[in-house]
This record gives C-alpha cells, sequence and structure tokens, in this order.
C-alpha cells in the first residue's frame, strides 16, 4: 500500500474500495471519503508509534501478563439446538438456512 | 513428455483431535447428533461470549509434535483468520499463524525406491467450521454449527513430495503415529482426517518452484492419487501449449475424474491475520512437557523392531500386526499370557484375517479379548483339542467372544487320546470299507485319507490325528 515515509499518509479510492469489500461493506460516496480520512489519521498515529526505538524491546503478544488459561475436557452442554436456532433469520428443521453457497 | 517435468508437492494435512469437547468450549465433538444439538454461544460466535481452551487439545498437539520429530515452541499464542462463510458464524477462525505449536520436524516414508525423510514445516491447533448442506430442490444451503469448534492439528508438510505414492506413503505413516497415539481415529471418509494438496511442476532439474495450485478436501487416499495424476497432466499439458499455470483453489470431482478452479470472491485469501485478543499465550513448562513425553507410547517403528527382535517373529508378521494399533494391543496382551508369541501372531494372520475379510471387518472392529484367544492357544497347544476343533472354537471366539475352556467342555470336545477305543473305532471302519482297504492294498496311497476322514466322522472330529494315522496304517 502507498505509504509515505514522512508526512501524511494517502489512502487511494482503490483501497478503500478493497477494504470495503473485505469487510463485505457497501460505502456510499460520503462513507468512502470518510473512511479515507479516518484510515489515513490511524496510519499517521502508526508512523507516530514507528518512531520510537523498539530494538530492545521483547514483541509483545497480549496485553495481559496472564497464559496458561484452561478448560478440562469434559462436556456440559446437553442440547444447545433450540437456544441456538432462536438467533436464526431463517430456519427449516434444525438447520439455519442460508442463500445457496456456491463453491461447495 | 512427462518425463521431462517433475511434480513437486506439500499437503496440508486437517486431523479432528479426539477430545470429548470443542475446542474453546464445553460442547460435545459426537459425531451423527441431530443438526445444531452440540452448540452453545461461543462456537455460534454470538457477540459476548469468549473462547477458554481445552488443555487436552495442546496435549494432543504437542505428542503428535514430538511423534514426528518437531521442535515445540514452549511459547504459543492463537491468532484470528478472517473471512466471511456461512459455515464460520464467527467470521473469522481462530488458528495459529505467528507462534504455531510445533515447527521444523519429519517423517520417514517407505516406498519402492527406498526410504525418504518428508519435512515437516509446523504444526498448529485451530478450530473446525460447521458443515453446509446444500438443498437440491431451493436455491439455499442449510448449515449445521455441530462440527464448529471441534479441535483440528493443520500439519503442514515442506513440498518434499515427488509422486502420488510418495504422497500416500506419508499419508499412511501420518495416519498411524496419530492412530497410535490415540489424538484421532482419522477416519477420511468421516473427515476426521483431510487434505489439501498442493502441487506445482517443473522442468526436472530446475531449481525454481512453477507456480502451484490447490485442491482442497479430497476424501480417501485413492481420489487423493487420482487427483495428483490428473493435475499433474493438467499443468504439463498447460505449459506444452505455451500457457502458464494460474495459483488457485481448485476442487476435485472424483466421480468425474476431472478438477475445476473454485469461484473465490476477488481476493478472498486475504485473511488479515492478528494476534487473537480473547485468548491468553500457552508456556509450556519443561516439566509439562517432559510430562507428555514420558506418556508417548511405543510408536509402529519400534514396536515392529521389537516385535522381531524380543519375539522372535518374522519381519512379515511384524509389519501386518503392526499395521493397526487394535492388532498389535490383542497380539501383545494375548502373549503376556500364553507366552506363544508365534501361536498368536499365526491366529492373527491367519483365522483371524480370514474372518475379517469374510466380514469386511477392519482390525478397529474385533471384538474378541486377549484372554480367550489366548486360552485356545493353550488348548490346541497342549493337545485337549485338535486343529480342526481349534478352527471350530476360534470361529465362536471371533464371533461371540466365548471362553473356550468352557465351551469344550460343554460341548465335549476334547480329543480322545484313548487308544483302546480309537483300535476299535478303526477296526470297525476297516471292516466296513473292503473297497478302501483293497484300493489302499493295491498302491493307491489315497485311499488312506478317505478311511481317517471315516474315523475322524466317527469320532465326531475329536481323535488325534496322529494317532489314526498311525494306528490305521499298523492295522492295514
Amino acid at each position: 500500500m502507498e505509504q509515505i515515509k514522512t508526512g501524511k499518509n494517502v489512502i487511494s479510492d482503490q483501497t478503500i474500495e478493497y477494504v470495503g469489500i473485505l469487510a463485505k461493506l457497501e460505502l456510499s460516496e460520503e462513507e468512502k471519503q470518510a473512511a479515507k480520512k479516518d484510515m489515513e489519521r490511524m496510519l499517521d498515529y502508526i508512523d507516530k508509534l514507528n518512531e520510537l526505538d523498539t530494538s530492545q524491546t521483547e514483541p509483545m503478544s497480549h496485553i495481559f501478563s496472564v497464559k496458561n488459561v484452561f478448560r478440562e475436557d469434559v462436556a456440559e452442554h446437553v442440547d444447545g439446538g433450540e437456544d441456538t436456532l432462536a438467533n436464526a433469520p431463517e430456519r427449516k428443521d434444525r438447520a439455519f438456512v442460508v442463500p445457496k453457497t456456491v463453491d461447495q | 513428455m512427462n518425463k521431462e517435468y517433475e511434480t513437486v508437492i506439500g499437503l496440508e494435512v486437517h486431523v479432528e483431535l479426539a477430545t470429548k469437547t470443542k475446542i474453546f468450549c464445553s460442547c460435545s465433538t459426537a459425531f451423527g447428533s441431530a443438526p445444531n444439538t452440540h452448540t452453545c454461544p461461543v462456537c455460534t460466535g454470538m457477540p459476548g461470549s469468549l473462547p477458554v481452551l481445552n488443555k487436552k487439545v495442546v496435549e494432543y498437539a504437542i505428542a503428535v509434535g514430538l511423534a514426528t520429530g518437531c521442535e515445540i515452541n514452549q511459547y504459543s499464542k492463537f491468532d484470528r483468520k478472517n473471512y466471511f462463510y456461512p459455515d464460520n458464524p464467527q467470521n473469522y477462525q481462530i488458528s495459529q499463524l505467528y507462534l504455531p505449536i510445533c515447527h521444523d520436524g519429519g517423517i520417514e516414508i517407505e516406498t519402492q525406491a527406498g526410504t525418504k525423510m518428508i519435512g515437516i514445516h509446523e504444526i498448529h491447533m485451530e478450530e473446525d467450521a460447521g458443515k453446509l448442506i446444500h438443498d437440491d430442490w431451493e436455491e439455499v444451503s442449510l448449515v449445521d454449527y455441530n462440527r464448529s469448534g471441534v479441535p483440528l492439528i493443520e500439519i503442514v508438510s515442506e513440498p518434499d513430495m515427488r509422486s502420488a505414492e510418495e504422497v500416500i506413503a506419508y499419508l499412511d505413516k501420518l495416519r498411524m503415529i496419530i492412530q497410535y497415539l490415540g489424538a484421532s481415529d482419522c477416519k477420511m471418509q468421516e473427515g476426521s482426517m483431510r487434505a489439501d494438496v498442493n502441487l506445482s511442476v517443473r522442468k526436472l532439474g530446475s531449481k525454481e518452484f512453477g507456480t502451484r495450485t490447490e485442491m482442497k478436501n479430497i476424501g480417501s487416499f485413492k481420489a487423493i492419487a487420482r487427483a495428483i495424476e490428473a493435475e499433474k497432466a493438467r499443468q504439463i499439458d498447460l505449459l506444452e501449449s505455451g500457457e502458464s499455470v494460474v495459483q488457485e483453489t481448485r476442487r476435485w470431482n472424483d466421480e468425474q475424474g476431472y478438477s475445476y478452479a473454485m469461484r473465490s470472491k476477488e481476493d478472498a485469501q486475504d485473511y488479515r491475520y492478528f494476534p487473537e485478543p480473547d485468548l491468553v499465550p500457552i508456556e509450556v513448562s519443561d516439566q509439562w512437557l517432559q510430562k507428555i513425553r514420558g506418556r508417548q507410547p511405543e510408536l509402529r517403528d519400534q514396536k515392529y523392531k521389537r516385535y522381531v527382535e524380543q519375539y522372535g517373529l518374522p519381519a512379515y508378521d511384524a509389519q501386518i500386526l503392526t499395521s493397526a494399533k487394535k492388532l498389535a494391543d490383542l497380539f501383545e496382551e494375548a502373549v503376556k499370557l500364553c507366552e506363544k508369541p508365534k501361536k498368536v501372531s499365526n491366529w492373527l494372520m491367519g483365522e483371524t484375517m480370514r474372518l475379517m475379510k469374510e466380514h469386511s471387518m477392519d482390525p478397529e472392529d474385533i471384538a474378541f479379548s486377549p484372554v480367550n484367544l489366548a486360552k485356545l492357544i493353550v488348548l490346541a497347544d497342549a493337545g485337549t483339542i485338535n486343529g480342526t476343533v481349534a478352527k471350530e472354537v476360534f470361529e465362536q471366539v471371533f464371533a461371540n467372544d466365548i471362553d473356550p475352556d468352557q465351551y469344550v467342555e460343554q460341548k465335549g470336545l476334547k480329543t480322545v487320546n484313548d487308544e483302546d477305543a480309537l483300535r476299535k473305532t478303526i477296526a470297525q471302519i476297516i471292516e466296513d470299507n473292503p473297497k478302501s482297504v483293497e484300493d489302499y492294498h493295491n498302491g493307491k496311497e489315497k485311499a488312506i485319507g478317505f478311511l481317517v476322514g471315516q474315523t475322524m466322522k466317527a469320532m465326531k472330529g475329536k481323535a488325534n490325528p496322529g494317532m489314526v494315522n498311525q494306528i490305521l496304517k499298523e492295522l492295514l
């Protein structure tokens, strides 16, 4: 992506189009312009962070200093079917109904 | 023309782990229930639900890593892989990209050409997706989330394989290792082991890789072999006619014998991975690792060697007996009880295999206990029952796991070793069959077989065959 090293980042129309497709969003022209501005500001902020020297810092993989939270392998739920299906916009018998998927 | 090309193949193998519950929630992983029975807010991606990692998944993944010569990342974490598809209710799959649990291993395979090391790039843990069922009558698909969140390990090989034969040998070896560990049943037809094949071709001697295609979720070893042959031919044809191979995902249609490109939405391969914030990192202490190492069962190669060295079995026997964990377990248990390894091996390789074939059974379906096999061997070995009776009793052991001691007693199947009784019977047989006796004296050696048969019949199969032969010859 087109990131200018010094100064302000510029997001192209192409990029905003692509991000829209990935996020499954259809944006109006106004929304696109607004999103562009937001993203540019975000990248500028990241550039600011990148000014810090982190060569002596270990990469952080989680913000909490917690590790090893586990469950034992014991089954609990008996039948969650009806609760789950209560969320289905459309159902048929015990299954969710979705538009036909193409590539299976 | 094909001779000028080399096929380069790497595999991504997904294996469903044999845990009782899903990877991030306590829903059951049982196969075959009504759609959406084993679901909860976590495995259906409800907002606000939080995943908690199943410890057993980590232990199985490490066990497989150790058994395939991998290094274990003692500091490991999960990442989110983002994509939209109805089988994935969260719109992301929790997987591992940056710090997979195992890396840099390999297994040795055997083919006609000899042994070869196939590298394993990494093994990571992830969750399975739901299942889509396509409605033939309406323009809709039905979704069942029972499989959503079932734990998987993905074993990513290096591009080290060069033929379908090597691929099958690799899959077979991998399956055997994982089954021995008890980490999965690896049933391809039920989808608990699935393989994606990455394949490219290049001119022999070339160091550069060609452009590869990926074929997803092929359902059986045979189908994989066919898909590889067809894809190899397709790519060579393209190159020979001056066209180029397009990097894409293809689906193999095994009934029709061809593959086709899956239509993917523009750049759907951009998964935008990022660290999974809902799960904390995993730190595997030396102590924990040691514990898992200590629990590793003996694997096939070691077992095979030990059968030859410790029990003095022929290599062929050791090969067959270790080809399925079930057979190996039966063998060892029975040997412990009767201390006759070759005899146990003979019963397993002979009658057991015959009956399995007759009933189209897999070794896993064998239902008799090693105790009853051992008892039968003791009875036959002591001469308490003869060979014919032993086979008959074994069929009962195989079918109903009967106790041979009781069965032989109740049915009165003990071999008659009473010489006087036998002499009397044989004298009578000779008297009743003058024609055969005459034939025998005229040099027809075969006639004696008939007389032996008649004697056995009169003794209801319980006579000691050696003794019958001896007495017959004497009286004739």
